[in-house]
C-alpha cells in the first residue's frame, strides 16, 4: 500500500472549522462549532441522538451547505471547493450505502470509476480495498445476502479505495454486534497506520470513543465545548472517572443512545429487499 | 489536472454510473421482460381499431398502422423513461445516492450517466415493438443506416423524460407523490403529441402543445427511419436540434437539482 503523499497534502490541519452553524428552520442543529484535526488523528465526536454529529459531518463531506462558518478539509473549503474537498475525503455514512442490487466487486468498481482512478490501476485498488476488509471470498455475492457487519466492511472499502486524506465515519459500529464492530475497529486503524489517513468519527459509544480516538469532542445541542484527549478528560472528573462520568459531568445529562440503530436496521433491510 | 485528464476522468465516471445500473438490469431480467406487454396491448387494441377510422391515415395515405408503428415506439420508451426518476428517490432513502453526491465526479456527469443507462431500457423496448409491427403488417425498414438512426433517435428519447423524469423526482422528493404526477405527466405527454394522431386533425390549442412537445420530435424522426416508406413532417436537422438541445436544457436543470436530494 502507498500512503497517501504528503506533498499532496496542503499546509494547516486536515479539519478546520470556524463558527460553523447550521439551521434547521428555527432549529440550530450545529451552533458556532469551532474545531481543529491535525493530519493522522483519529478523532471522535460524541453525543447523544439528536446532538448534531450527522449534520456537522454532511457539511465537511459538502453534502450539506453549512448556514453560517466556515469549513475546510485537507485546505479546501466545503462551499468554494467542494469538489476538491470530495477528491481527498472518504465518507461512511450513518445509513447503509452500499447498493444491495451489485456484488461487493460491481459496488468496488463503482466507487473505483466515480473517483475517476484510472484502469491500469482499478483492479489493484479494488483488490488491496477487498482484501483489507476481507471481503476477497463474497466479492461476487449480491450485496442483500450481506450480513451487516460486511456491508459496513464493504462501505469501508468503497470510502478508501482511492486512498483519501481523510475518512469521515458517521456512527459506522451503531447496529453491529461486538464481533463485527471489532473488525471495524481493526479496520480503522490499519487506515491510519498503513495509509496514513486522518480519521474523523462520530458515535454515542463512550467505550468505542474510548478505545479508538486520540481525541475527543462532546456535542450537546449543536454545540461543542469541551475538547481533548479521554485520558485528560477523565483525570479532570476524577481518579476512576470513565467516559461516560465524564459526559455526564461537563454535560450535565447521561449520554444516551437514541434512533440511530433503528435507522441503520432500517437501511439494512432495504438494502437486502430491493427487487426481491 | 490537464484538461484530457479531466476529460477522461468524466468519461470514466460518467461511463462508471451507466455500467452499474446495466449490471442491476442483468442481475434481474424480468423487469425488462414486463415491460414489453404494454405497448403489444397498443398496437393490438388500440391500432386494429383506429384502422378503421377515416381520416387517420398518413399524409401518403398510407394505412393508420404504418402511422401508429413509430407513435407506439417512441411511447413505449417514454413510458419506460418516465417512471426512472423513482430509482432517484429510491436510491436517496436507501443512502446510495449519498455514495455518489460525495464523489468528486461532476454533478453533470451522475445525472448523465443515469440517461445513458436508461437508454438501454428504451432499446430493448425497440426489439419488442419491431417483432409486433412485423407481426401486424406494418411496412418496417431494415436498412442498417435506417436502424442506426432508430437506435439514435429512441436512446435520445429515453435519455431526454429520464432525466425529465429526474427533475421531477428532485422537485416532488416522495415516492407516493412522484408515481402520481408521473401518472398525470405522461397522458398530456403522449396524446398532446403526433404520436398516434396527425397534429393538423387537433384543435389549435392542442396543436400549440404539441410543437412545444419534444416527444413529437421524436416520433417525427422515427417516422423517417423506421418505415420504409418515409414519413415526418419536419426535417431531421430540426428533430435532431430540438430533441439535443431539450435534452442539454434538462440535464444542466437536474444537474442543479440532484445534490439537494442529499440533504
Ligand atoms: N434535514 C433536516 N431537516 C430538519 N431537521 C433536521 C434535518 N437533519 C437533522 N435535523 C435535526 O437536527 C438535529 C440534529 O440531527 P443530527 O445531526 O442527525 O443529530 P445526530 O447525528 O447527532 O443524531 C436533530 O434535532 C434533527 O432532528
Ligand atoms: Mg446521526
Amino acid at each position: 500500500m502507498t500512503a497517501p503523499d504528503a506533498d499532496r497534502r496542503v499546509g494547516g490541519p486536515a479539519i478546520a472549522t470556524v463558527a460553523l452553524t447550521r439551521r434547521f428552520g428555527d432549529l440550530t442543529a450545529v451552533a458556532d462549532v469551532s474545531l481543529t484535526v491535525p493530519y493522522e488523528e483519529i478523532f471522535g465526536l460524541i453525543g447523544s441522538n439528536g446532538a448534531g454529529k450527522s449534520t456537522l459531518i454532511k457539511m465537511l463531506t459538502t453534502l450539506l451547505p453549512p448556514s453560517s462558518g466556515e469549513a475546510r478539509v485537507c485546505g479546501f473549503d466545503v462551499r468554494r471547493e467542494a469538489a476538491e474537498v470530495r477528491r481527498h475525503i472518504g465518507y461512511v455514512q450513518q445509513l447503509l450505502s452500499a447498493d444491495g442490487a451489485l456484488t461487493g466487486y460491481e459496488n468496488l468498481l463503482l466507487s473505483a470509476r466515480l473517483y475517476a482512478i484510472p484502469r491500469h490501476q482499478r483492479a489493484a485498488r479494488i483488490a488491496e480495498a477487498l482484501e483489507m476488509t476481507e471481503l476477497t471470498d463474497a466479492a461476487d455475492r449480491l450485496v442483500h445476502h450481506y450480513s451487516g457487519g460486511m456491508i459496513r466492511r464493504l462501505e469501508i472499502a468503497q470510502s478508501m479505495i482511492h486512498h483519501p486524506q481523510v475518512l469521515m465515519m458517521d456512527e459506522p459500529t451503531v447496529g453491529l454486534d461486538p464481533m463485527a464492530r471489532r473488525a471495524v475497529h481493526d479496520h480503522v486503524r490499519k487506515l491510519r497506520e498503513s495509509l496514513g489517513m486522518t480519521i474523523f468519527i462520530t458515535t454515542h459509544d463512550m467505550s468505542e470513543a474510548d478505545e479508538l480516538c486520540d481525541r475527543i469532542a462532546l456535542m450537546h445541542h449543536g454545540r461543542i465545548d469541551i475538547i481533548g484527549t479521554p485520558a485528560a478528560l477523565k483525570a479532570e472528573v476524577g481518579p476512576r472517572a470513565t467516559l461516560d462520568d465524564v459526559f455526564a459531568h461537563f454535560i450535565g445529562v447521561e449520554i444516551e443512545p437514541g434512533g440511530g440503530y433503528r435507522e441503520a436496521r432500517r437501511a439494512r433491510r432495504s438494502a437486502r429487499e430491493r427487487r426481491q | 489536472m490537464t484538461a484530457s485528464e479531466a476529460i477522461a476522468g468524466y468519461g470514466i465516471q460518467m461511463l462508471g454510473v451507466a455500467d452499474a445500473e446495466l449490471r442491476k438490469l442483468r442481475h434481474d431480467a424480468t423487469e425488462m421482460a414486463t415491460r414489453a406487454v404494454q405497448p403489444a396491448l397498443w398496437l393490438l387494441l388500440f391500432g386494429s381499431v383506429m384502422e378503421r377510422v377515416r381520416g387517420l391515415s398518413g399524409a401518403s395515405g398510407a394505412s393508420y398502422l404504418n402511422f401508429l408503428g413509430p407513435g407506439i415506439l417512441a411511447q413505449s420508451v417514454l413510458f419506460v423513461a418516465i417512471f426512472y426518476g423513482i430509482n432517484t428517490i429510491w436510491e436517496r432513502d436507501a443512502g446510495i445516492l449519498n455514495r455518489y453526491l460525495v464523489s468528486p465526479a461532476p454533478r453533470s456527469a451522475l445525472v448523465l450517466g443515469k440517461a445513458l443507462s436508461s437508454t438501454v431500457r428504451g432499446l430493448s423496448q425497440a426489439v419488442v415493438v419491431y417483432i409486433l409491427s412485423l407481426a401486424l403488417g406494418i411496412e418496417v425498414s431494415f436498412a442498417p443506416g435506417n436502424l442506426a438512426a432508430v437506435l439514435f433517435f429512441i436512446a435520445l428519447g429515453a435519455g431526454l423524460f429520464s432525466t425529465f423524469s429526474v427533475v421531477i423526482a428532485c422537485l416532488v422528493r416522495t415516492r407516493e407523490r412522484f408515481l402520481g404526477i408521473g401518472q398525470v405527466l405522461t397522458m398530456p405527454i403522449f396524446f398532446a403529441s403526433n404520436a398516434i394522431y396527425p397534429i393538423r386533425l387537433m384543435p389549435r390549442w392542442l396543436q400549440i402543445i404539441s410543437r412545444l412537445n419534444p416527444l413529437t420530435y421524436e416520433v417525427d424522426a422515427l417516422r423517417k427511419f423506421m418505415l420504409r416508406m418515409p414519413g415526418g413532417r419536419l426535417t431531421v436537422t430540426t428533430d435532431l436540434a430540438v430533441l439535443v438541445i431539450a435534452l442539454a436544457v434538462l440535464v444542466a436543470i437536474a444537474a442543479r437539482l440532484y445534490p439537494r436530494m442529499g440533504e
